[in-house]
């Protein structure tokens, strides 16, 4: 509902979901025992978290729904961080247990297995709420306009309707949703904090199947795909988290808009070509070849801490260059970077585990699987824009990140992969530095020259008017293909080298978190400056640094650094400095 | 009813609109003529507030709306039919009328769907149908009688006859008469000089952004080079 109205992709959904589930543990906990103080603390919870969702839709979203998608992910990312510590500080970190349903503790016999009645109860609420929702949407006022602004919601405000009361209204009444959500799993499982991202991940699943904005669709995605994960675990039982992204592999291929979805009428929003991109500015130039020099000229001087330090913000610069190469000039939204910084790291170490192979083999590996990687899924994630296209990107990641934490014979699963050490002349942290530092130099500057080159004009060619880029002979969907793949390519470097670096590999170098830090540190410097992703890197690293050793609530301050850089400064901090210039 | 003066848009750094400023009084038919790409829809859609005026104002019965959002400009009085029709295709006819349904001001008779139905007949036998299996000509018909459930006092109507069959060309131009009839306020763009001469009392020609010719529609159709340099391909 609310991504079909509003067009916002709403990580915070999850948190939502999180939040209706602590806080029907302490109403229900607290209130008297039976039926009203569970279900009023059940329903109670719910319509909180609706007030909460109103909130967020008031104070942050209402101004960013112009904002380019990728903002409006990080924002809602940035609630998540915020909420994640919140509820940390709340409830604390340890799993809480929530009594069971008053007259729903029994079993009962189905086809000769016993089976609980609140499960039973649950299959119903499913099909009870859509029936609900349906009527709502078709028999009221309220609905209609919904359905409406669902396909066009200019022209529905052109009718003279204030957009701002239905999205406000459709935001409380998804948000009170996804409250009841969470609240109804307290019977069933303990709250913790990692419920939010978790269900997050298959709930943008399940949308996308279905079709972004279609209720009916994401009803039947749900179906299908929790059955496949239902039966999944009796035939393929180590691929049970892979299993929901494939299937959004395969239907988004099939049909691009999902099962019963349409294309969004993005046609009559007006669209607004990217001002062309600008080489770096004489004094910006100057700043960089200072900031060499320094990086440089003082590492001999340094410590092992600030060594490691500035070994991985070389990697950074490195990692955020090559989105920016996808992003900027390709004008694609990846939501799934990390992937092949990850696949570089298990392309290395894995090398290093099953095979002893030395480092500069396993430097020759990172590329190759990052690269291939990106070849194979960059086939599917180059056909779509947009937020499909983010979607689909992301759904690769968390494909790449389930097979690394599933596959324990061979990845070692959430231990990782230890003693990824680098060869005896590069294990002095001052030598494995330098040899970052050229590596990633190297390759940023590479990516730099493609983005002049005829390759990259025709690339922004193809961003900003892919018509007439395929109407002079330019074959959009290959060049889009090459420049996903030289991204994917420059990621595995760096995520190699900061294998090596930590000696090291796990799933989490593929998670979420890690693939917004890249797009933290792009939109940081800035999406259409050519120097943006280097400042952004510097930036980013630096001020995670600063968080992490600061606060023991960096998640906060993260988060708030987020909303802070998303109301105020979209241009990114290169951006603003040439504004000012 | 209308008073726009000095108008300026842009889509992102291209200029479009140089400053346009024309007059539409109550009860008048006023055709905005040009070519393709002069600027006509463009003048509606700052007119409507669906882009933002850079510069000028625009007076709408006397009040200044230039920079208020579209919704609340609809709700002053002005309608709004887009050159690309923009049905709700999953809604029914109905449900599409339902959408632009807004209360009569005090004094005015409220439009219903029996009486837009009164207007565009094949619609009534339709009411059921999804909006996105008409026909073209239905689509325009509705796409008009959903902008009229607003009980507007002036529309702003976007080349109505664009791809459609003479003889609905004929129809539509009825209708437009009716409205004016019934006191309706209506500003034309058309590329088509036939339709716009059927109804229109007064034209404006616009070309680059810029109106460069202003006059009754007798005397722009005695005026053979204004329509040579300006209309006419
Ligand atoms: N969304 C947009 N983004 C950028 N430029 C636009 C956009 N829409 C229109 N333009 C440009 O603005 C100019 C005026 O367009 P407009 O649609 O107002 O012309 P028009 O007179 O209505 O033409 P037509 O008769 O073809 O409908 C054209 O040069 C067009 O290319
Ligand atoms: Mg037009």
């Amino acid at each position: 509902m609310i991504f079909g109205v509003t067009r916002i992709v709403n990580f915070a959904h999850g948190s939502f979901y999180m939040l209706g589930a602590y806080l029907a543990w302490t109403l229900v906990t607290n209130l008297p025992r039976g039926h009203l103080g569970f279900w009023g603390g059940v329903l109670a919870a719910a319509l909180i978290v609706g007030v909460l969702g109103v909130l967020i839709e008031v104070l942050l979203l209402r101004r960013i729904y112009k904002a380019p998608e990728l903002f409006q992910l990080l924002a809602t990312f940035g609630v998540v961080l915020i909420v994640q510590d919140l509820a940390l500080l709340t409830w604390g970190p340890q799993d809480l247990l929530g009594p069971r349903a008053p007259g729903l503790r029994g079993a009962t016999e189905v086809l000769g297995v016993r089976f609980p009645l609140y499960e039973l109860f649950l299959i119903a609420v499913g099909p009870v709420m859509l029936g609900l929702l349906w009527l709502l949407f078709h028999r009221t006022r309220w609905g209609t306009l919904v359905r409406a602004a669902t396909a066009d919601r200019e022209m529905v405000g052109a009718l003279g309707v204030n957009q701002r009361m239905l999205f406000t209204t459709v935001f409380f009444l998804g948000s009170v949703l996804a409250g009841l959500g969470g609240a109804l799993q307290l019977p069933r499982e303990s709250v913790n904090l990692q419920m939010d991202l978790a269900i997050i991940a298959e709930a943008f699943v399940v949308v996308v199947v279905g079709g972004l904005g279609s209720l009916p669709g994401a009803f039947l995605a749900a179906l299908l795909i929790g059955q496949m994960q239902a039966f999944g675990i009796l035939i393929f039982p180590k691929i049970t988290l892979v299993l929901a992204f494939l299937v959004m592999a395969v239907v988004l291929v099939v049909r691009p808009h999902g099962l019963l979805g349409r294309a969004p009428s993005s046609a009559h929003a007006a669209q607004v070509v990217e001002p062309p991109l600008e080489a770096t500015p004489g004094w910006g130039r100057i700043l960089l070849l200072a900031l060499l020099a320094l990086a440089i000229l003082v590492p001999p001087f340094l410590g092992d801490f600030a060594l490691i330090v500035f070994t991985e913000i070389a990697i950074m610069v490195l990692f955020a260059a090559s989105l920016h190469f996808i992003m900027g000039p390709g004008g694609m939204a990846s939501f799934g970077h990390a992937a092949y910084f990850g696949l570089g790291a298990y392309g290395a170490g894995l090398l290093v585990k099953h095979l002893a192979a030395p480092m500069e083999v396993g430097l020759l590996a990172a590329p190759f699987a990052a690269g291939l990687a990106g070849f194979v899924f960059g086939w599917f994630c180059v056909r779509l824009s947009g937020v499909y296209a983010a979607m689909l990107t992301l759904a690769f990641a968390q494909i790449a990140w389930s097979a690394a934490f599933q596959w324990v014979e061979i990845t070692g699963g959430d231990n990782g992969i230890l003693g990824v050490w680098p060869s005896a002349w590069a294990q002095p942290k001052l030598v494995f530095y330098y040899l970052s530092l050229v590596l990633c130099v190297a390759a940023t500057l590479l990516l730099r020259r493609a983005i002049f080159a005829p390759f990259g004009y025709a690339l922004r060619a193809g961003r900003d008017s892919p018509l007439r880029a395929e109407a002079i002979g330019m074959d959009g969907f290959h060049i889009r293909w090459a420049a996903f793949t030289l991204a994917a390519v420059a990621a595995g470097i760096a995520g190699g080298l900061f294998a090596y670096s930590k000696g090291s590999v796990f799933p989490t170098y593929m998670a979420i978190p890690r693939s917004v830090d890249a797009l933290l540190m792009v939109l940081l410097g800035g999406v259409q400056t050519i120097s943006g992703p280097i400042v952004g890197a510097l930036a980013y690293t630096w001020i995670h640094e600063q968080l992490m050793r600061l606060f023991e609530l960096w998640r906060l301050f993260l988060g708030a650094v987020i909303l802070l850089l998303v109301l105020f400064f979209p241009q990114g901090l290169a951006g603003v400095a040439r504004r000012r210039a | 009813m209308l008073e726009v003066s000095g108008l300026h848009a842009h889509y992102g750094r291209a200029h479009i609109l140089h400053g346009v400023s024309f007059l539409a009084r109550e009860g008048e038919v006023v055709a905005l003529l040009g070519r393709n790409g002069a600027g006509k829809s463009t003048t509606m859609k700052a007119v409507m507030g669906l882009v933002r005026p850079s510069a000028g104002s625009v007076r709408f019965q006397g009040e200044e709306v230039a920079g208020r959002e579209p919704f609340s400009i609809a709700r002053r009085g002005l309608g709004y039919v887009p050159e690309e029709r923009r049905i709700f295709s999953e809604l029914t006819v109905a449900e599409n009328l339902e959408v632009g349904r807004r209360p009569a001001p005090d004094g005015m008779a409220s439009w219903t769907p029996a009486r837009v139905a009164a207007l565009f007949p094949s619609l009534g036998a339709m009411m059921a149908r999804p909006g996105g299996r008409m026909s073209g000509g239905e689509q325009q018909m509705l796409t008009i009688a959903r902008t009229l459930m607003g009980n507007p006092r002036l529309i702003l109507l976007d080349e109505p006859s664009e791809g459609l069959a003479p003889v609905i060309v004929e129809r539509m131009a009825e209708a437009v008469l009716q409205l004016k009839r019934e006191g309706l306020t209506v500003l034309l763009s058309e590329q088509n000089l036939h339709f716009a001469r059927l109804v229109s009392d007064r034209a404006l020609v616009l070309e680059k952004g810029v109106i460069r010719w202003e006059g009754t529609m007798e005397a722009l159709m005695a005026d053979e080079a204004v329509r040579a340099a300006y209309l006419t391909v």
